[in-house]
């Protein structure tokens, strides 16, 4: 159990392997706040902060959820991965990668949210079908592409994969 | 001003009991949003995503029993979904893939949302919720646990530790009327399920809590032998009922007279797919 008093919260994040300290916080931070504002790692975007445009998405815990909704001091023993923790150290990911030869990326707010989603679902299926594709990514929104590239670029990582 | 995560419902009852105003996080798929949006300021908050005995489920002979803390995720595929196939389309309909990673049928409850997408099936299929404080032990009929909107039951210092719906051989689906495919909150939503002898229907999004249709469920099996093809005269009828029994509003996101046509249409559609 993690007990801190008044006036402010102090604990610990595990985000991409490395522990953070949180120090001095108000009790209603979301992760997406603390991530961005406190733990210097800006990557993860907020827009809707309820939930609804997927550009704040991270893993906890094995799972892809949108940050917004996180209380961060609730998240302390869970395993947080964001998008600066995808990839080689200082190159790209296969996938981000593909959205940029597919052209997925035109303001590119919502590039780091799709980028989680898509690491997340290729994680779990290897051959997913086009209606999977688009099912994973119904909780991610791009006001630029039409997301006729974006799914192109999950084909190409797939097709990629399975062929390296 | 803290955040505690208890490992075990005890010690969750603990908490509760020495700062009974602290607040219950589940998912935080609705009590994130009030706080982001700065309708809430929680002076403390107990969160429940960490106790093991939440988060399991039991698919029994007789009865499915589902933790709290289950993420709706769960249960749209596999032995959920096998046993409970209504329960498992309602849950495909909640927000989006993220939001069903985090959102819990125990959340759905504590929120008590008449737009709660898992509720309809709760009622339609007479699911008891089991809730432990302080007193002890309560198991309360979800018809009787949901009181009004956002209002439910439960008293100061209990936390839901499960539902239980009984398993059958009926026929069971559920619908949803919104704006949208994905990322929507229902406008209408409908659960139904049927024996060779007898039918339930329960009502989503159009009243002040789920809506058991009653008098349309003893109608339809009055009006036809229920083993048979219903004739479409009295699915029309019986749809009409339904729709009566709906207490729709004007809000931001629909009228009260297109929830009562969806109800309607709703009703009428998984007649039909309960025949196919």
């Amino acid at each position: 159990m993690t007990k801190s008093s008044p006036p402010s919260l102090d604990y610990r994040l595990t985000v991409n392997g490395r522990p953070h300290e949180v120090q001095d916080s108000w009790i209603g931070e979301s992760l997406l706040y603390v991530l961005r504002e406190r733990l210097g790692l800006p990557g993860s975007k907020g827009a809707c902060e309820q939930g609804e445009c997927g550009s704040c998405t991270v893993v906890v815990d094995g799972r892809a959820v949108c940050s917004c909704l996180v209380l961060a001091a609730s998240a302390v023993d869970s395993e947080i991965t964001t998008i600066e923790g995808l990839g080689a150290d200082q190159a790209l990911s296969d996938v981000q990668q593909a959205f940029i030869d597919a052209g997925g990326v035109q303001c590119g707010f919502c590039t780091p949210g799709f980028v989680v989603a898509v690491h997340h679902l290729l994680s779990n299926h290897h051959d997913p079908s086009d209606n999977e594709i688009r099912e994973a990514l119904s909780g991610n929104i791009c006001r630029c592409t039409g997301y006729g590239r974006i799914l192109e670029a999950v084909r190409e990582v797939v097709v990629r994969r399975r062929s390296s | 001003m803290s955040v505690l995560v208890p490992r075990s419902l005890s010690e969750a009852l603990d908490l509760l009991r020495s700062d009974p105003s602290a607040t219950l996080l589940a998912g935080g798929t609705d009590l994130m949003v009030e706080i982001n949006l700065h309708d809430r300021r929680p002076r403390s908050v107990v969160s429940l995503s960490r106790i093991d005995e939440l988060k399991t489920f039991h698919v029994g002979d007789d009865v499915v029993t589902i933790g709290a803390a289950v993420p709706y995720a769960d249960m749209e595929h596999g032995p959920l979904a096998e046993a409970l196939p209504a329960l498992a389309q309602a849950a495909r309909t909640v927000g989006s893939p993220q939001i069903r990673a985090a959102g819990t049928l125990g959340g759905n409850l504590g929120t008590c949302s008449p737009a709660g997408d898992g509720l309809p099936v709760l009622a339609a299929l007479d699911a008891v919720v089991h809730v432990v404080g302080p007193d002890g032990d309560r198991h309360i009929p979800f018809n009787d646990f949901m009181v009004g909107v956002k209002r439910n039951s439960l008293a100061g210092g209990e936390i839901i530790r499960s539902v239980s719906i009984p398993r059958s051989d009926c026929w069971q689906g559920y619908a949803k009327v919104g704006s949208r495919n994905a990322m929507v909150i229902a406008t209408a939503s409908l659960c139904l399920s049927r024996s060779s002898s007898s039918v339930t229907v329960a009502l989503g999004a159009v009243g002040p809590t789920i809506i058991r249709a009653i008098d349309a469920e003893s109608w339809l099996a009055d009006a036809c032998d229920l083993s048979l093809k219903v004739p479409s005269d009295v699915a029309s009828e019986f749809a009409d009922r339904v729709a009566a029994s709906a207490r729709p509003i004007d809000d931001h996101r629909s009228t009260a007279a297109y929830r009562r046509h969806a109800v309607r249409v709703l009703a009428r559609r998984l007649l039909e797919r309960s025949e196919s």
